[in-house]
């Protein structure tokens, strides 16, 4: 099926587009998240603070306030109503701008996890790592279940004991302990253990903004589908490959040539790879009803399902 | 391979295993969670929270872990507790008071850095934070009750006096000096921890501890009597009666000096001396004697 071999991925891309605009958004994401990084670190050491906190809970520029909503409504689970109005705005205004861009946006722009387990992926391919254990990717969902149970049974943020991401996040602003024990555990699952393992399949965090994305107007769209060749590039790069094919190949299914897929992390790879020019991020205000299609589920190519 | 995998059917029984499967599985997977949250929650004895934080329990779920409080710290006392160290819950705030104590500001800045009320925003009087309590952990060990001078843990409380006194007791070893031991009162001590700071020892003699360590607590029913008869002018129980020894038949007893005396012998007329002061005055000299 696929023309190019997949060892010479984005060969066709770059020669056609150069090496710059085929990794534009690449270069876009890890920017942004190493930029947000550096304005969390740059604060106490410079004197001045942009950003100060870290992602959980922060404060922009002094006086706009931004937290997470899945840690709010883990405080609610947790029995604890008292929340100040900080928190509350904060919240909504995450909770909002998510809702627009894409709640996954999250995971591919500004999560330090992403930059962990797209490594492993990368070394995963180079090294040709195959196979490894199967998971449902809606596994997270189970997860995300259970991250509030547990707030709800242990009357504390319990998935804050291990949560990865906070974990890299806080460490690398605040100072680690032996949090990059559990960062190398999920580096070396996604290396070696599944494909798109973490991120994919068991992160509830990814699975929360997912929710939370649902009816975000800002997609990648597939407008120029008909040229598709099916190279595979695209299903080779993307995080969440079962998101692709509804999009793609649906068009005598009359499927709109949007990702409707909430699993999206509209991070732009495919865009980057495909030679072809096939995608390009776009909203989607006239097709809000057709949501209910949602690809996850139709087992797709390169679910591993 | 596209095609084979859109129609591959999923049957009721492949659902309901599958489905089964999942939910034992994070079943599992959320007790081990759970176990180890709650294990890993307790507070360690040296780990102070910052003022005004609620009480532990209330704090796991209200503390969002993001490090505000830590940033707003003029003297940079907080940290957020690590994975896998002797600390508190991770990524929750607190301090060390031997290594950096509060040092009480007014303004408490680190209160309205909390996003979330983790940290009680109704809390604006520093005196009134109860952070931990001071405890005078060892005796033999503070100078203080060997009878040397140091006071240090008293001078550097910033509630000295009433948070922290110096209590003058014999000094029974020489017979003759006194001992000026501190003592800490409850009612005034905010736990900022800077008397443990400041205790000269190689491992100080007064710590503080978080309260739940620190107090004892009497039973709800128990009333002083002594503090009922002042709060409403008598005693509320009996009346009180006036104490009287159970003495034998003729005898009284001397209040003053001599103990068990004949009754009715305690009189002026008793005495060796005479009532008139100017005969003890005059005595020897000549004078009518």
């Amino acid at each position: 099926m696929s023309k190019t071999p997949l060892g010479h991925l984005g060969v066709e891309a770059i020669s056609k587009k150069g090496w710059f605009a085929a990794h534009k958004y690449l270069l876009a994401r890890r920017a942004t998240q190493l930029g947000i990084l550096f304005l969390f670190i740059i604060g106490p050491v410079a004197g001045y603070t942009i950003l100060k906190g870290n992602l959980s809970s922060s404060l922009l520029l002094g006086f706009i306030p931004m937290t997470d909503p899945m840690l709010f409504l883990q405080m609610l689970a947790g029995g604890y109503f008292g929340i100040t109005s900080s928190a509350i705005i904060g919240a909504a205004l995450v909770l909002m701008f998510y809702m627009i861009v894409g709640g996954r946006v999250f995971c591919s722009w500004v999560c330090p996890v992403n930059m962990v387990t797209d490594s492993a992926h990368w070394l995963r391919r180079k090294l040709g790592i195959k196979g490894g254990q199967k998971l449902s990717a809606d596994l997270r969902y189970w997860i995300l279940g259970l991250v509030f149970v547990a707030a709800f049974a242990t009357g504390n943020l319990a998935w804050e004991m291990i949560n990865p991401v906070s974990m890299l996040h806080r460490g690398l602003i605040f100072g680690f302990g032996f949090g990059w024990v559990i960062v190398l555990g999920i580096f070396l699952y996604d290396l070696i253990g599944t494909r798109h393992g973490w991120c994919g399949h068991l992160c509830p965090m990814g699975a929360f903004y997912g929710l939370v994305g649902s009816i975000a107007p800002v997609r990648m769209l597939t407008s120029g589908r008909a040229a598709c060749d099916d190279c595979m590039e695209c299903y080779e790069v993307c995080p969440e490959p079962q998101v692709l094919p509804m999009a793609l190949k649906g068009a005598e299914n009359g499927y709109p040539a949007i990702i409707l897929s909430n699993e999206c992390t509209n991070c732009g790879r495919c865009l980057d790879i495909c030679a072809k020019e096939v995608f390009q991020f776009g909203l989607r205000y006239k097709d809000m009803k057709v949501s209910k299609f949602s690809s996850r589920h139709v087992d797709g190519v390169g679910t591993s399902n | 391979m596209l095609a084979r995998r859109r129609h591959k059917k999923v049957n009721r029984r492949k659902f309901l295993t599958k489905t089964a499967k999942t939910a034992c599985g994070v079943s599992l997977g959320g007790l081990a969670l759970g176990h180890y949250t709650r294990a890993a929650s307790s507070l360690p004895a040296m780990s102070i929270r910052p003022p005004g934080a609620l009480p532990e329990d209330k704090f796991l779920a209200a503390c969002i872990r993001c490090g505000l409080c830590v940033r707003d710290c003029p003297y940079q006392i907080l940290e957020l507790a690590k994975l896998g160290t002797d600390n508190p819950a991770t990524g929750t705030p607190f301090f060390t008071a031997r290594k950096a104590p509060c040092e009480m500001c007014e303004d408490i800045p680190c209160i309205p850095a909390c996003p979330t009320g983790a940290l009680d925003h109704h809390l604006t009087n520093i005196n009134e934070a109860r952070m931990g309590l001071a405890v005078v952990i060892d005796q033999e060990s503070c100078i203080a009750f060997q009878g040397l001078r140091c006071e240090v843990c008293y001078n550097v409380c910033p509630v000295r006096k009433d948070a922290l006194r110096l209590e003058i007791r014999p000094n029974k070893r020489s017979g003759k000096h006194a001992l000026f031991v501190p003592v800490v009162s409850s009612d005034a001590c905010t736990g900022c921890g800077l008397c443990e700071r400041a205790c000269i020892l190689e491992e100080a003699a007064i710590k503080v501890f978080p309260l739940r360590l620190a107090k004892g607590k009497s039973g709800e029913h128990y009333r002083l009597g002594w503090k009922q008869k002042d709060k409403y002018g008598k005693s509320l129980v009996t009346p009180d009666t006036k104490h009287e020894f159970n003495l034998p038949g003729d005898m009284d007893y001397d209040y003053y000096g001599r103990g068990l005396v004949k009754k009715n012998s305690i009189s002026q007329t008793d005495s060796p001396f005479s009532a008139n002061p100017l005969d003890t005055l005059n005595k020897g000299l000549g004078g009518t004697n």
